[in-house]
């Protein structure tokens, strides 16, 4: 049996950057891999969202009443849409430092792959994998409990598209964040944060009985932006509406743009130069 | 070239407070087994590290077949494998999975990285439980599933860190099968281990490390000639001890040392001989009976002893005061 011997990698740019691609694509491949292992995985999947709507839409639906009126169910969705799509902070914190604690990411290290293909391939593996995925199961969980996009096939898709953007954007501070704490316990004490960070904006009330500083605070939550942006698209009820809105809530597609590049700039550097960081 | 394939020159690292190395120079020539041994702490992983371009170090050089670490990192990755105390491979995919994953990842065509990984499971007795996941492997398993990632490609040189630590006996030797099998097909293997038979086993040449440096090197017997031979006597009565260690040391001029059995001597010969028939004379004419007397070569543990002042599996101190790591 001869092995053959391992490939250096390519000098010209263009050459550097095909391995970088396909390092990452093999990364992302590892994702659905792990997904045929876990079919559990897939099944809790599908339960969460599922309480979610239970809790949200029965339980303290019966008691909510949307400004403006309308189905408090149909105003949850986006909420909910948005919640869904914080999780990936948690969900790629906790796939790096998994990887990190468990010297799968020394083997990358030491081995001759593009030093960006490791965070672009995590990050990458929740944008195409678990991202679409978590949406279709959400718009099914929607649909069942009667939330439908009113505005047309373009409008929704381009409220699918945000929602998936801004899902890569915040990937991309969960990649950091677990580079930085290499230890899948220490990450995991993180995870319930997600709950009260959604909460804090509009996803659930309306932000106008908030008392003023928190208020302040809900309406410049990115959670409170992305969730404006689909109800307007998707026609939902409690689309922000009036002449005092704070500016995100008032420009609530642009401001998700304006995040998604601003967290995006931010942490795809931070993220890549600490991967690179020898020394430890 | 003839040029060592590995060669470390004055290597520093310090972390903190602790300087794990404190200018550590080696060479490995290429086709050999190099143990690097040394008790916890000693820097035997920073090494490891530094090697296999993990960790920069803080002063010093490292090349690797002429490739220097630091400045030709991805040439020197695309020459080596690293295995080690944590199995790195993802618990969530098959054995199967992981192989031909780390296969795509060093650039295999799809179709070969299949084959790479069905024929690498095969050989090293894995197949059976090739489609199962990884986190459902024992110890043993998980590291030899580690241990072949590294072989998808052949490495010309392969780290170990402490590759059996924690295993039971017989996964050990399958360990060390393995790694003979890779010797034998030319790879340079840099192993480190807190296991003196492991050493003794595998290694050509042993490095001793203690406190960030090397301390001795040599071939495990030169190492074990340094000392000398030891002379054992096993007592019938354990009273006599005293009596008969005045015995041996008027022989040998050594100070001999009561064994952890109470009726047990040893002396080392410190490179000189003594003729048992002498000892057996001498200790008759003392009026003490001897139940065995016996030569013999010294254990690496012996020598580990006599080199860092305490038995291998013994964490190192705290490092000394920085001054004394100032050259």
């Amino acid at each position: 049996m001869t092995a053959p011997t391992i490939p250096a990698p390519p000098s010209s740019a263009l050459g550097r950057l095909r391995w970088a691609f396909a390092d990452g694509m093999v990364l992302v491949g590892r994702e659905l891999s792990r997904l045929r292992q876990e079919p559990g995985q897939l099944i809790a999947a599908l339960i969460f969202p599922g309480i979610l709507v239970v809790l949200f839409g029965y339980v303290f639906g019966s008691a909510i009443q949307v400004p403006g009126g309308g189905d408090y169910r149909e105003y949850l969705m986006p909420g909910l849409f948005a919640m869904v799509t914080f999780t990936s902070v948690m969900a790629v914190m906790m796939a790096t430092a998994t990887d990190a604690s468990r010297g799968v990411m020394d083997r990358f290290r030491s081995m001759p792959m593009a030093r960006s293909a490791v965070p672009f391939g995590q990050v990458g593996a929740d944008t195409l994998v678990s991202g679409p995925l978590a949406l279709a199961i959400m718009v099914g969980a929607g649909l069942l409990v009667g939330w439908r996009p009113h505005h047309g096939v373009a409008a929704a898709a381009e409220a699918f598209a945000l929602l998936l953007l801004l899902r890569h954007a915040v990937s991309w501070v969960g990649c950091y964040l677990g580079l930085v704490v290499r230890d899948e316990r220490t990450a995991d004490q993180f995870v319930p944060l997600v709950l009260p960070f959604s909460m804090l904006s509009n996803a659930f009330v309306p932000t106008g009985g908030m008392p003023a500083w928190l208020r302040v605070l809900a309406e410049w939550n990115p959670v409170s932006a992305i969730t404006a942006a689909c109800r307007d698209l998707f026609g939902n009820p409690g689309a922000p509406a009036g002449d005092d809105l704070a500016w995100p809530l008032a420009h609530p597609v642009t401001a998700v743009l304006l995040w998604s590049a601003v967290l995006l700039a931010v942490f795809v550097p931070l993220s890549v130069r600490t991967y690179r960081r020898r020394g430890r | 070239m003839d040029e060592p394939i590995v060669v470390a020159e004055g290597l520093r690292k310090r972390f903190g407070a602790t300087e794990a190395l404190r200018g550590l120079d080696l060479a490995v020539p290429a086709g050999t087994v190099c143990g690097v041994l040394g008790p916890n702490g000693a820097g035997k992983t920073t090494l490891i590290r530094i090697l296999a371009t993990l960790v920069d170090p803080d002063a010093g050089r490292a090349r690797i077949a002429g490739h220097d670490v630091v400045r030709d990192a991805d040439r020197v990755r695309a020459r080596i494998g690293l295995a080690g105390q944590y199995a790195a491979v993802d618990e969530k995919l098959t054995g199967r999975g992981n192989l031909r994953m780390f296969g795509r990842l060093y650039h295999l065509p799809r179709r070969e990285a299949h084959r790479r990984a069905d024929e690498l499971l095969e050989r090293y007795g894995l197949a059976e439980a090739a489609d199962r996941q990884v986190s459902g492997y024992s110890g043993g398993m998980r590291r030899r599933l580690d241990l072949i990632t590294c072989l998808l490609l052949r490495p010309a040189v392969l780290f170990l860190d402490e590759p059996t630590t924690g295993l039971d006996p017989r996964s050990r030797g399958e360990i060390w099968d393995s790694i003979r099998e890779l010797v034998a097909e030319g790879t340079t293997v840099l192993l480190t281990t807190q296991y003196l038979d492991e050493a003794d086993q595998l290694a050509d040449d042993i490095a001793v490390v203690d406190h960030g440096r090397v301390i001795a090197t040599g071939t495990p017997d030169a190492l074990k000639a340094r000392l000398g031979d030891r002379l054992d006597v096993v007592l019938q009565d354990p009273a006599q001890l005293g009596r008969a260690a005045s015995v041996l040391a008027g022989l040998t001029g050594g100070e001999p040392s009561v064994g952890s059995e109470g009726a047990r001597l040893g002396v080392s010969l410190a490179g000189g001989t003594v003729r048992l028939a002498d000892v057996v004379r001498e200790l008759d004419r003392a009026g003490i009976a001897a139940a065995d007397v016996s030569l013999r070569r010294p254990t690496l543990d012996e020598v580990f002893l006599s080199l860092t002042g305490r038995p291998t599996g013994a964490a190192a101190d705290e490092p000394a005061p920085v001054k004394e790591a100032v050259r």
